[in-house]
Parts: C-alpha cells; structure tokens; sequence
C-alpha cells in the first residue's frame, strides 16, 4: 500500500523502533508501513468505521474516538511521537489537541494543507474560497473548519511555547526542493512540522 | 429448519458431552468432584491445533451457538449469523467450540443434574459457579480436545466476561480475546436489575426454596417477570418504540388490566417461550456470576495491574444504545488496555438495537469481526 508524500517523509523523520500514537489514521497504511519496517509499534485513533475496518485488515491497533472529546484515554509521555497528518484543520480545538499531543507524546507531528500558498492567495484576490487539490471542498461543505497558513501556524506555536525541531513544505509533486526551503508559505502545499515543548 | 439448509449454515450439527472425574475446586469453596460438559463444534481442528476458536455463551445462551439440531429445528443456533462456512467466523478457516457452561441448564452439569451425593437433582443446593470457574473448566475442556492456545476466545456480555478471564487466566493459550459488549465489572444498577429478576423468581410461590421439581411445578410467574424485566433491558427504547409504538391488539382501551398494548403481549409471549426452555435455578446462579464478576478485585482493584500479565491482543467492541453493558465500560477495560501498553482495537458500533446488538447482524460489526478474523487467519499462517 503506497503511503502519501507526507506520509513517507514522516516515515524518514522517525526513529526506528519507535511507539507511536497517530490521530486520525484513516485506514492505518501509515502506521503499519511504520511497523512493517521501522520496527514502531504503537496505536492509530480513528472515528470512521470503514476506516477502521480497513485498520484491522492492516494489522494495527485501532481505537475509536472523537479527536474533538480530547484524548483522556492516553497516559502522559507514553509514546515517543504523536502523529496527526491532515486532521488539524479539520478539528474543533486545534491548540488544545496540540497541548494534548505533547502531555502524550514526546515529540508531535502534524502536517495541513498550507493556505498561504500561491494558488489559494491567488483565488482569494479574485473574491472566492480556495479550492484545490488540498482542499477540494466548497465553504460549506468542508469538514475543514481551521485552515491556516505556514505563518499562522509558526506564530501560534511561538505563543503556544512549542518548539518547532523540523519544517518541511512540499508541492503538488510532493517535492521539497530549494524554493520551498526559501519560500515555504507561498510555494508549499503541504507543511509538515516535527515539535516539541520548549523547555 | 427451512426445506434446505441455507448457504453459509454450519449445517445439521449435533453436540458432544464430555465427562471430567478431575475435581474442580469452585471459587465459592465447594469441589464438584466431577461433572459434564456439552458443547458443539462447527469446522475442522488443523494438524498444528491453532485454528480453534472458543464461543463463550451469555446469561442465557447454551452450547448451541450456530446450524441445526435436525429438520424439525425452526431456527439456528444463537450465534448462527455469525458462524459458519463464509461467515464472519469462518468455519472453513475455523474449527469453532461452543460449550454450555456448569450451572447451566441445556446439559452441562447443573442444578437440573442429579447429584452423585445424594441421588437427586442438585436443584438449588448446586453451588454458585463463577466466570473464573467457568474459565477452569473451559481449559480442562480445551486440554481434552487437544487445543494447547485457543485463535480466539471471544463471547458477548458475559461470554465477553470470560474472554477476558481467560486472556487474565491463561495468558499463554490465548492469542487473540474478542470482548463483545461486556464490562470488566458489572455496575451498580445492573446488579440492581439482576437482584429484581431473582426477587421475582424467588418470592413466586411455586419456588419452594428452589425444589420446585419435587413439588412437580416451576416458578412461572417469577421467571416469566425475570426475562420480562431481562428484556426490556436489553433493548432500547428507540427499538421497542419502532416494534410496537403504542399499538393497541384490539384497537381500543378495554378498561381492565388484560393484555391490551402490543408490547405487553409481546413480553408476555418472550416471557412464556423462556420459561418452556430456561430453569429458575440456572437462572439465579448466573446472574450471580454475574454480580460477581471482577478480576481487578484479585489486583487491588486496579484494572491495569489485572491485565499486565495478559498476552492476547483484544478486540474490544460496544454499541452506542446499549445501555445495560454501555460503551463507557467498555472503553474502561480499552483504557487500562492501553495503559498497560496491550495491543487493542476497540470499535462503538452504532446501532439501535440496544445490548442485543451484539446477536444482530448490524453491518459495520460484521465488518469489523470478519476483518478481525482475517487478520488472525494471517498471522496464522505467518
């Protein structure tokens, strides 16, 4: 099963043998590409039954629950990253599920799509809501309710005390190349963050 | 049975009855120096023996979980939507048993069973079993048909009680514990429920102190109440509002206390078919294993410490209207799971059926078990 872009450089960021909890983990491929062969172990939290349907048959531990009700059922610094790839946005309280991921995990991961990228700016100086690869949905279709740009998010963690170990933004290719290093927020696509608490 | 068995049936299936002269020495203090037990089997035991999985029934299951007894037979066993050639549980990959537990009353040793002592029927003086003792005796069971560790041990309600005890219990013979709607303990208002069905069996005056066979009567009335009671629990009010509404049989108030609402005439009729197939004493005793049930009380109450030594990864599965067994005892037992670091999926399937959800064939559940299933199929053969 291929992993997407992001999931795949994840895969690159993570140490071996490494426990993992990774929120909203659709149908599991990223986790049990993981376990296959970087040794992880760990579980994947999901809402949707066909996805976890499919988690099952993917071999991973799988627990239903609603990202928005918190993650109470985790212990502090039990895993050694928390992953969340492609859900921030589409949850209710995104700086305390952050918070949440650092009282769990030592390390955080997320990637979003990136609003600041030039092809939603440019939609948005034409008087409409970005759609595009990213974000297909129309405003009032879209489970996304908190979509932000590299800025945004950087500022946020800044206030919110978190520090940020790894960026990363990658394009449509899914390619993260010497543009996007000097311009990730109007080039990047998709941004990936590695996090911690600053100490 | 329908004119011919419909695909995907386990078939005609006869059950097989066992008898054990190894004392087994009860958590209540009592040794039943021996003792049978029934139980069915459906699919075929491979040459390694890991393809075994264990049906462990509910308050008032029996031994026969899935085909039919003979043509005369108008429905399956219990659990028939599940097992079988095709089935979630597949029995052309499974060799599945199904056991009646001691207490019982469909042949296993239990009240209705003659006493060796005594000569007569155990009737009440049968001791009170326990999840624990059940498990006890699951394993002498397993170990005489030759099944080292089960694929599966996996039950609803109390059958999903003792999948766990056995994952607690045996930690090496059991690889993979699927807990259906079921709680690590029960909670306070279910035991209330549980003592109100007794009450009802017990204060009817054809009990007898519980030899109401020597007096050639059964306490009708009483268990009648008791499955009455059982089954509203059991359901929802969404369900039972969707059955029967306010539907009236004659289609107007008769000013009297006669049957008049649809419901009332069903109870009565679920009520009536229990009592022609279930003893008062069997019933007492199990909702007394029931109330019992609690492995954390061995570990000082503390659910992760219970299931640290457990070895199995667990399947844990609830539903979102099951209010007798509610999901947020279930996601206790998936949160000390997780504490103790144990591999676990866990699943709130949302459906309306209330606790019975767990006999239904509600899609997304069938889904998950049979993804389950084909999970340990392939780490079997790994």
């Amino acid at each position: 099963m291929e992993l997407r872009a992001d999931q795949a450089l994840i895969a690159e960021w993570i140490r071996p043998g490494s426990r993992i909890l990774d929120l909203g983990c659709g149908d599991g491929r990223l986790l049990a590409a993981l376990q296959r062969e970087h040794g992880a172990s760990g579980y994947g939290v999901e809402i949707d039954p066909e996805n976890i349907v499919k988690c099952i048959a993917n071999g991973i531990n799988v627990v239903q629950a609603n990202l928005d009700d918190g993650l109470n059922d985790f212990d502090d610094n039990s895993f050694d990253y928390v992953v969340m790839t492609q859900t921030i946005q589409a949850v209710r309280f995104p700086q305390r599920l952050l918070h949440e991921m650092l009282r769990i995990g030592r390390e955080g991961i997320v990637t979003f799509p990136n609003m600041g990228h030039w092809k939603c700016r440019f939609q948005l100086a034409f008087g409409k809501m970005p759609i595009t690869r990213h974000l297909p949905n129309t405003w009032h279709s879209t489970p996304n309710i908190h979509i932000c740009t590299i800025s945004d998010f950087e500022d946020m963690c800044t206030s919110e005390k978190i520090e940020i170990l790894q960026r990363t933004a990658v394009d449509s290719e899914h390619r993260a190349g010497v543009a996007m290093r000097v311009l990730p927020n109007l080039l990047g696509e998709i941004a990936m963050y590695r996090f911690r608490r600053r100490a | 049975m329908p004119d011919s068995i419909p695909a995907g049936s386990a078939g005609v299936v006869s059950p097989t009855t066992t008898h054990f002269d190894e004392p087994l020495r009860l958590d209540c203090g009592v040794t039943l120096n021996e003792y049978d037990l029934i139980f069915e089997t459906y699919g075929t035991l491979n040459v390694e023996c890991n393809n075994a999985v264990l049906i462990c029934h509910a308050l008032s299951g029996d031994h026969h979980a899935a085909g039919y007894h003979s043509s005369e037979d108008s429905k399956p066993g219990w659990w028939d939507s599940c097992i079988g050639p095709g089935k979630p549980i597949d029995t052309n990959e499974f060799y599945v048993v199904s056991s009646n537990n001691l207490g019982g009353c469909a042949g296993s040793t239990g009240p209705l069973s003659i006493n060796p002592a005594s000569g007569k029927a155990f009737g009440p003086e049968f001791p009170i079993v326990t999840v624990r003792d059940w498990v006890e005796s699951q394993a002498r069971l397993s170990d005489a048909l030759g099944i080292n560790r089960w694929a599966a041990v996996m039950g609803g309600s109390l059958g999903g009680m003792q999948a766990l005890q056995w994952a607690i219990d045996y930690p090496d013979r059991v690889a993979h514990a699927i807990v259906i709607a079921a709680a690590s303990k029960l909670s306070t208002q279910n035991i209330a429920f549980n003592e109100i069905a007794r009450q009802a069996i017990r204060y009817d005056t054809s009990f007898h102190h519980g030899h109401y066979r020597e007096h050639n009567v059964v306490p009708e009335r009483g268990l009648m109440l008791a499955r009455m009671l059982g089954h509203i629990t059991y359901l929802s009010d969404d369900v039972l509002h969707a059955k029967f509404g306010r539907e009236l049989r004659d289609g107007k108030f008769n000013f009297g206390y006669d049957v008049e609402f649809q419901i009332e005439s069903y109870l009565r009729h679920q009520g009536q078919a229990f009592v022609q197939r279930f003893d008062a004493n069997s019933y007492l005793l199990m909702t007394k294993s029931l109330d019992y049930f609690d492995p954390a009380a061995q570990f000082d109450n503390d659910l992760n410490k219970t299931v640290a030594g457990c070895k199995a990864q667990f399947l844990v599965i609830s539903f979102t209207s099951d209010w007798r067994f509610s999901p947020a005892k279930s996601r206790e037992l998936v949160r000390a799971l997780l504490d103790a670091d144990k591999d676990v999926s866990y699943i709130d399937v949302d459906s309306e059926h209330g606790h019975d959800s767990f006999l239904m064939e509600i899609q997304p559940y069938h889904d998950v078990l049979r993804s389950y299933f084909s999970r340990i199929q392939r780490e079997r053969i790994a």
